[in-house]
């Protein structure tokens, strides 16, 4: 039995915004089926009472103390954007909620 | 002998005694670039006129009288994976193809003030998602003792550069073991800093617990110079260690082993491993027990759970990482045609911007992260991470340093794993648990593999800033090799 | 169901029981943003407050803002809440142009704040509203939406997005269900944001001015069947912008649900929007696939662990909170709940304090904030506070009417001049030329000439129906323009015709 499905991979696919072609959801399921098989060894680690690791060491409470620091100029902000409009990024039309 | 042959060390001493001067020594490295880059094409990026600049600006530092480290002068390949203001940046991606950073990272910033030179952006794999290089979205780059062979990866060009006499000196980053398996496959020395002792501001992410800059070199001491230029404490990054960096140039001078207890990672060796490799490792190993060390076998069960572990963390920290390439702010945007949704935009881009080992990557990392799947995979990885970094520290109670192969196998040939992403992941076995723990690591060569007459690597594994172990064990092997070589192995590697 | 259909008020309340929620942002005033230094300054030209890590450029990395975490930490324990002792940040995953690293830096199962409650009057009553928890995230850029006919989203031809906003400390205040609001539940939702925003107030964390969105509500409602004990599937309305419209989109959202509920349809479990203008709600979203935001702990920042010393510290430096406060005003100033209330409700509180504080009497100060001012607030449609006068001013002009040198009608021509910008009271009485007439010579030339012109008038006083000397009053007032000192006009005008009270 597969560990994923096409379908699930193309949810996948969705949900990560990538538009990927019939036959390469093919060719992903298969692999990922693979991969995912392969890495549900984790499994086999006996860490019921093991708090999970977020981080790779202990650190705790790292903060900057709240001081203006410099902007970037709107010619550096805006200067790698694909599209701009009276200084604002300009970006296809928004599907979506109503405001 | 010629200036590219040098030590980054000797290159430092020379500007400094003004017996050359930064541009000459950047103009010969140029020269060598131009001559074999043909053949290696390790580098993304390279805009003669700004290097040269840069060296023209330390030479008047340096005529000005400003006092500036052992390195000033010197030039270097930088991984494409950190921000520069005078160079464009693109992490190998086609998304951000041609992007100009409005920011130095940190560590770029650092070389800058160090006087290193900045000769190039190095190839890599998109992302730093890949373990040979081949996954850049412009071109693979080749191993410089066989043209045929992968340089490792993701950072096989600044592997590659440094092997090929093309830089004295590369910077890296290492997520699974980007920089110790480049390291290894090629010849040289790679160096995974402790997570949090160098930077990551302007790194850009692959998988923000684990990213770690280091250095390359061609032998200890100038790694251990080029580590303490760009590490320590940046208040840009929360989870950079406020504290010293360990004296690694200290412990690279004092290649002293006697008395160190030296641990053998049982887990580590056998079915799998080429048996080049096995024999160069245990060669290495008992010649660290005739320098006086105590070796020691240990065992680590759980780090045969690491790759697993970490085929979840990193791809669900990155499948989040990437979000931002999105065709909006900055980088390519496909299908704007007036009609299409932002949503869709969106999609287009990144199906035509990311090549299939991102892709692949960033779905299962959603998958792994998806609500139902979270407590199996990504919640279960971490609690691995958890066991294996007490491995690491019950380990640490008998030993002072780990040891173990830098990667199972020589450099394998260019295409032979590309579409076969598991036995590509196997590439990074025995780096990943220093990963997963944030401990220190690097590769130093320790021979040519009978088989191939490939390079091998030897992995050394410190505690969390105890990054100095590495360093001294390592030009411990480095210096004992040399003697019995009559060289560095770099010089047995072919003519280019 | 009709869509559009609603169900009178009184009958929606006679056949269900409404169950409220309430989750409030408020937008924390720290100098720079949450996770990087760029100013948080409201109505910068577009783009001028951003950054690479507040632009997600590649590479760039967050830090959090101490101030941020402190005010959080506040705000909770303002709320009776308790304070985690170790928590992280989580990032909150889902594509959207205005979020630039596609994920909401924000909290997921380890708020900073947990387990409060504040408590509201309405209606002479004290409901306990229980706070779920607290806590601290991002806000998103700004999209302005181009083309099509209503500059709304839908239609438009594209959009765009100026990020400054991007950034900046949001606190997120989740609400336990409220039931048992029952009709009041529309008002006890108000009480309750306008509760929220004078403890904002009152620390000093927020101007929370809703009309700039510093202070935005989402409200939930739902509805069970009188008797039954389950509750009912909830809508959630966005972005509701003044306490009015809480109140009446709670309303609207009753009405709307128990006509759906009634002619046997369902409600959807849904995003809806309050529209001002209709004071009804419509459908947000559709959710085609539920959301899956993939929360895992933000590894770019470290766990919060808030030393218990420092926040026992925190906690003991605390203002005087709002409802402490009004009462002891109310026991000071010797006011009836109504006529609290009604200072409360007007948002007059902290301004006729601030009027005593610079040394009107009590009475005097919440006499002119609740009267001539409240009228000019209503008329004009602007806030009380944000009227062009200070409690300064006003207190300045209850001492000149106590010396005697303005009277009430003379005093309201000042604060008229006042917020007309014509300077300071004392400027206004100057160039206005206000004062009382003091003049004993001035004032009793006046009072000949009117009792000359009046001689009727003046000879019923003298015959003793002082009564009418009110009449005389009146024109010496007329005849002074107002200027005269009505009391000792009076006196001048008895003593002369040599009659005595």
């Amino acid at each position: 039995m597969s560990a994923i499905t096409r379908d699930e991979v193309a949810h996948l696919a969705r949900l990560s915004r990538l538009a990927l072609t019939d036959d390469e959801l093919d060719h992903y399921a298969t692999q990922l089926d693979a991969i995912i098989e392969s890495v549900a060894k984790v499994a086999e680690v006996a860490a019921e009472d093991v708090p999970p690791s977020s981080h790779a060491l202990p650190l705790t409470n790292v903060f900057r103390a709240d001081e203006v620091r410099q902007s970037l100029t709107p010619d550096q902000a805006l200067g790698g954007a694909p599209a701009v409009e009276d200084d604002r990024f300009r970006v296809p039309r928004i599907l979506g909620e109503e405001a | 002998m010629s200036l590219i042959r040098k030590t980054a060390a000797e290159l430092g001493s020379m500007i400094a005694a003004g017996e050359v001067s930064a541009v000459e020594v950047a103009e010969a490295h140029l020269d060598r670039m131009a001559e074999v880059e043909p053949k290696v094409q390790a580098f993304l990026h390279v805009d003669r006129e700004v290097t040269l600049e840069q060296a023209r600006a330390v030479d008047a530092r340096l005529r000005a009288g400003e006092k500036l480290g052992p390195l000033a002068g010197v030039p270097i390949a930088h991984k494409d994976i950190f921000t520069t203001r005078d160079m464009p940046t693109t992490a190998a991606s086609k998304i951000l193809e041609g992007w100009r950073p409005p920011y130095d990272a940190t560590v770029t910033a650092r070389l800058r003030e160090a006087g290193l030179v900045i000769l190039g952006k190095t190839n890599l794999d998109e992302f730093a998602m890949g373990s040979s290089t081949e996954n850049s979205a412009y071109h693979p780059t080749h191993n410089p003792w066989d043209l045929t062979k992968v340089p490792g990866g993701s950072s096989g060009g600044s592997s590659a550069a440094v092997a090929a006499y093309e830089a004295p000196l590369s910077t890296g980053t290492d997520t699974g073991g980007s920089i110790r398996q480049p390291a290894a496959v090629t010849g040289i020395v790679g160096m995974k800093p402790t997570y949090g002792g160098s930077s990551r501001y302007g790194l850009i992410a692959f998988a923000s617990s684990l990213d770690t800059p280091g250095p390359f070199a061609r032998n200890v001491l100038d790694a251990a110079l080029l580590h303490e230029a760009f590490s320590g404490y940046d208040p840009m990054d929360s989870t950079s260690i406020d504290a010293p960096v360990p004296s690694v140039v200290e412990a690279a001078k004092n290649p002293d082993v006697a008395g160190m207890r030296i641990g053998v990672v049982k887990e580590f060796a056998g079915e799998g491993y080429q048996a080049g490799v096995l024999a160069r490792y245990h060669e290495a190993v008992q010649l660290l027990e005739s320098l006086g060390a105590k070796v020691v076998e240990v065992s680590c069960p759980s780090f045969t759970t690491a790759l697993p572990a970490y085929y979840l963390i990193a791809p669900s920290e990155c499948s989040s990482n990437l979000a931002r390439f999105d065709a909006m702010r900055y980088g390519l945007r496909v299908g704007d045609d007036g009609t299409r949704s932002a949503e869709e935009v969106m999609a287009l881009t990144r199906a035509a911007g990311f090549g299939p080992e991102v892709k692949r990557r960033i779905m299962l990392g959603t998958y792994a992260l998806s609500s139902g799947y979270y407590d199996a995979y990504y919640g279960q990885a971490q609690k691995v991470r958890t066991v294996i970094a007490r491995e690491f520290e019950a380990a640490y109670q008998q030993v002072d340093v780990l040891v173990s192969p830098t990667t199972p196998t020589t450099a394998f040939p260019i295409g032979e794993r590309a579409d076969d992403p598991m036995a590509m992941y196997l590439a990074d076995l025995c780096t990943i648990p220093s990963n997963l723990a944030g401990n220190a690591a690097m590769s130093v060569p320790c021979g040519l593999a009978d088989e191939d007459g490939l390079p091998v690597g030897l992995q050394i594994m410190a505690p969390v800033l105890a990054d100095d172990r590495c360093y001294r064990v390592g030009a411990a092997v480095e210096q004992a090799l040399e003697s019995r070589w009559g060289g560095s192995l770099l010089s047995k590697a072919p003519q280019l | 169901m009709t869509a559009g259909t609603i169900m009178p008020y009184d009958e929606a309340l006679e056949r269900f029981e409404p169950v409220l929620g309430l989750e409030t942002h408020v937008e924390l005033g720290t100098r720079s943003k949450m996770f990087c230094g760029c100013k948080t300054t409201f109505g910068a030209p577009p783009n001028t407050q951003v950054c690479p890590t507040c632009l997600a450029f590649p590479g760039a990395l967050p830090v959090a803002n101490a101030q941020a975490i402190e005010s959080t930490i506040r705000i909770g324990l303002a709320l009776n809440c308790s304070i985690a002792e170790w928590c992280r940040f989580a990032r909150k995953n889902y594509f959207y142009p205005d979020m630039p690293k596609n994920y909401q830096i924000s909290q997921y199962d380890e708020p900073l704040c947990f387990d409060g409650y504040v408590d509201v009057e309405v209606d002479g009553k004290t409901v306990r509203i229980e706070i779920e928890r607290v806590h601290l995230e991002e806000d998103t850029g700004k999209s302005t939406h181009v083309g099509g006919a209503t500059g709304r989203i839908h239609g438009a031809d594209y959009s765009i997005v100026d990020y400054n906003r991007a950034g900046i400390p949001l606190v997120e205040i989740v609400t336990k269900p409220i039931p048992g609001a029952d009709r009041l539940a529309p008002e006890v939702a108000r009480a309750y944001v306008t509760e929220l925003r004078e403890i904002m107030r009152s620390l000093g964390v927020s101007d929370v001015r809703m009309e700039e969105g510093s202070l935005r509500c989402d409200v939930n409602v739902s509805l069970m069947p009188r008797g039954s004990s389950e509750w009912g599937t909830r809508t959630e309305t966005k972005n509701v912008n003044s306490l009015r419209s809480v109140e009446r989109a709670v309303r609207s959202e009753i009405e709307r649900q128990a006509a759906v509920l009634a002619g046997g349809g369902t409600i959807t479990q849904e995003t809806r929007h309050f529209h001002e203008d209709t004071g009804t709600t419509t459908s947000g979203r559709s959710k085609e696939e539920a959301q899956d935001y993939r929360y895992f702990p933000e590894p770019d920042l470290v766990p919060i662990a808030p030393d218990p010393a420092w926040v026992a510290e925190l906690k003991a430096a605390l203002p005087e909170l709002p409802s402490v406060k009004r009462k002891r005003l109310q026991a000071e100033w010797g006011l009836s709940d109504l006529d609290m209330q009604a200072m409360h409700n007007a948002d007059a509180i902290d301004l006729v304090e601030a009027t005593v504080a610079a040394g009107a009497p009590a009475a005097d100060a919440r006499k002119w904030w609740m009267g001539e001012l409240a009228r000019k607030s209503n008329e004009s449609g602007t806030p009380l506070a944000d009227l062009p006068i200070t409690p300064e001013q006003i207190a300045r002009v209850t001492e000149l009417v106590a010396s005697g040198a303005l009277n009430d009608k003379l005093a309201r021509e000042v604060l008229e001049g006042v917020l007309a910008g014509e300077g300071t009271p004392d400027e206004v009485v100057e160039r206005r030329g206000l004062k009382i007439v003091n003049d004993e010579g001035e004032l009793s030339a006046i009072i000949d000439q009117v009792l000359a012109d009046n001689a009727d008038a003046a000879e019923k006083v003298r015959s003793g129906k002082i009564a009418a000397a009110g009449a005389l009053v009146g024109g010496v007032m007329r005849a002074s323009k107002g200027k005269a000192d009505a009391a000792r006009a009076r006196q001048l005008i008895l003593e002369k015709l040599g009659v005595s009270e």
